[in-house]
């Protein structure tokens, strides 16, 4: 009941934000064009956050492991040696790289496709452990950015230009031709992961303890890899790598919420998430003027929250 | 029954279970005993579907382990390890309440939550049902952990040393658990035990392991020998019997 009530809280405050955010600085003359731009805007933010968060819940249970997010997947790297590849074989004016509903299934199918086979690899030998898919993950993320960069110093300069927005993560230019094929995408994900949550709650007791309580483990912690990697592609087709956003969002839910059931820690956190993105961009659109980055100000507060929770990781 | 045949598992050329055949009898307490490295822990595993074997077979109730449906096996078969660290806050009630999730999936009855209230009262746990895990002692978590095994209510309880770490007054505490889920509920159990004189004290049958084979099984009293134990263990051993049990000093 405690947990309803907690959720509530947030929804509302979720809700005050996105009023915030719409309203401010309309008035009679430009409500008709700020709101044609404001609410794609807002649905954009929505769906990164609520995608990021909740793709960092199932990979920290599955890893069982709180201080990890699916970027030591190499996950969002992947998805810019995706689009400098589709540029470099193709060209920035080809079907492929020029529509973006394209060229986002081209995207999520690649990744779901790495994802699998990078699942093949940690689980090919029971002895492969947490630490081996970090490794694994970091060497693939660097090969994957050293790639793409090598490609990008290689190609036309203007051809260049149309991946470069894609490699920096931000609000303002944000893939608007997508929002509804991702929307879709997640909801659809959403409503997949809801009958399998009573298995995340078991998997995070550990990998032994599922198996005994009759968990098909290899077949779920397959799922929800599968599912980590389509909403990695969603937030990162919508706004580019936003490295430390989900491991600041999950453990701000933890700390809150204190429960382990996944029903309250995924709704909680795509809530949570929703309203730092809403807040953060309500702040630096209306109070900073766009003096800074949304991404490098949730980096900046992530990395020390990142720090902190390896200090007292450490000290346990 | 479960009956293991020609058991091989291999890490890269080294085969730490060299074809190990078995059968744990029903209504019985099997210890498995043996050096360290011997491979009682990775059959433990192996018969609990915790880790793949490379060859041979385990019947559970005459049916393959591999055929057997995960969640229905989970009904039958038990199984705590040694190394029990979770990594999210629980209470007591909690960890004993995934007990039975084999059967709930999740959504516990009250049906299940009377079984959760039983398993609380067998390992006398009801004071400390609402505190969490990470503030218990050593003792006291082993309890919340077999409470959790005997709320799953399987025939069939394997436990990976479960006296690891544990002081005197709570071994024997858990091995008169075990010995009551026996004689009471008809439960198998298998232990893995370091401790000789608790495995010649409290079980039925041991079965002795070096270097991943079986070098002696049978009734206790046909184990616990001198030559046997000095042959296994390679040091001196007296056995003398006290109380009808063979008590064994090798200090």
């Amino acid at each position: 009941m405690k947990n309803k009530r907690k959720i509530g809280f947030l929804f509302i405050i979720l809700v005050i934000l996105i009023i915030f955010f719409l309203v401010i600085g309309l008035n009679s003359k430009n409500f008709e064009y700020a709101l044609s731009r404001r609410i794609p805007e807002i649905i954009g933010i929505i769906l990164t956050g609520t995608s990021i968060a909740f793709s960092s819940v199932i990979f920290q249970t599955i890893t069982n492991n709180h201080i990890l997010t699916p970027s030591v997947l190499g996950l969002d790297s992947l998805y810019l040696f995706i689009q400098t590849c589709i540029v470099f074989i193709f060209g920035s004016n080809s079907l492929i790289s020029a529509n973006p509903i394209w060229n986002f299934f081209m995207a999520v199918g690649s990744m779901i496709l790495f994802s699998m086979i990078l699942f093949r690899f940690l689980f090919s030998k029971e002895s492969h452990n947490v630490f081996f898919i970090v490794i694994v993950g970091m060497v693939l993320g660097t090969f994957f950015q050293s790639i793409s960069s090598f490609m990008q110093f290689i190609i036309d300069p203007n051809e260049f230009l149309s991946i470069q927005s894609s490699m920096f993560a931000s609000f303002n230019n944000m893939n608007s031709k997508i929002l509804w094929i991702a929307f879709l995408v997640e909801l659809l994900v959403l409503i997949y992961v809801y009958k399998l949550l009573p298995n995340l709650d078991v998997i995070s007791l550990g990998r032994e303890n599922a198996i005994n309580l009759g968990v098909n483990y290899k077949k779920v912690v397959k799922k929800m890899l599968v599912v980590t990697a389509i909403l990695v592609s969603i937030s990162t087709a919508l706004v580019g790598p936003i490295i430390f956003l989900g491991l600041l969002v999950v453990n701000l839910t933890r700390v809150y919420l204190k429960t382990y059931k996944h029903y309250y820690l995924i709704l909680g956190s795509m809530l949570i998430g929703s309203i730092t993105l809403v807040g953060g961009q309500l702040i630096v659109s209306r109070v900073m003027n766009f003096a800074t980055p949304i991404s490098v100000i949730i980096n900046f507060i992530g990395g020390i929250y990142f720090i902190h929770t390896l200090l007292r990781e450490g000290k346990m | 029954m479960i009956e293991a045949k020609k058991l091989v598992k291999k890490y890269g050329d080294n085969k730490v279970v060299n074809d190990v055949s078995f059968k744990l009898k029903k209504g019985k307490i099997t210890s498995f005993i043996g050096p360290n490295g011997a491979g009682k822990s990775t059959i433990l595993s192996i018969i609990s579907r915790i880790i793949g074997k490379d060859e041979g077979e385990v019947f559970i109730d005459g049916k393959e382990i591999s055929s057997w449906d995960t969640k229905e096996l989970a009904k039958k078969v038990a199984i705590l390890k040694q190394s029990n660290h979770i990594n999210i806050r629980l209470t007591v009630r909690d960890l004993i309440s995934f007990g039975r999730f084999p059967y709930s999936g999740g959504k516990l009855t009250s049906k299940d939550w009377e079984l959760v209230d039983e398993a609380i009262r067998y390992m006398k746990l009801e004071d400390i049902q609402d505190r969490y895990l990470d503030q218990l002692s050593g003792g006291q978590r082993q309890r919340a952990y077999i409470a959790m095994v005997i709320a799953q209510d399987t025939e069939y309880i394997l436990l990976d040393e479960p006296l690891n770490n544990l002081d005197m007054k709570h071994s024997v505490d858990i091995m008169k658990t075990l010995r009551r889920l026996v004689d009471e509920l008809g439960k198998t159990v298998a232990i893995v035990i370091h401790d000789i004189n608790f495995a010649s004290c409290y079980s039925d049958y041991i079965v002795i392991l070096k270097n991943g084979k079986i070098a002696k099984e049978g009734e206790v009293k046909e184990i616990i020998k001198r030559e046997i134990l000095e042959d296994i263990y390679d040091i001196g051993f007296d056995i003398y019997d006290i109380k009808n049990n063979k008590i064994c000093v090798y200090y």
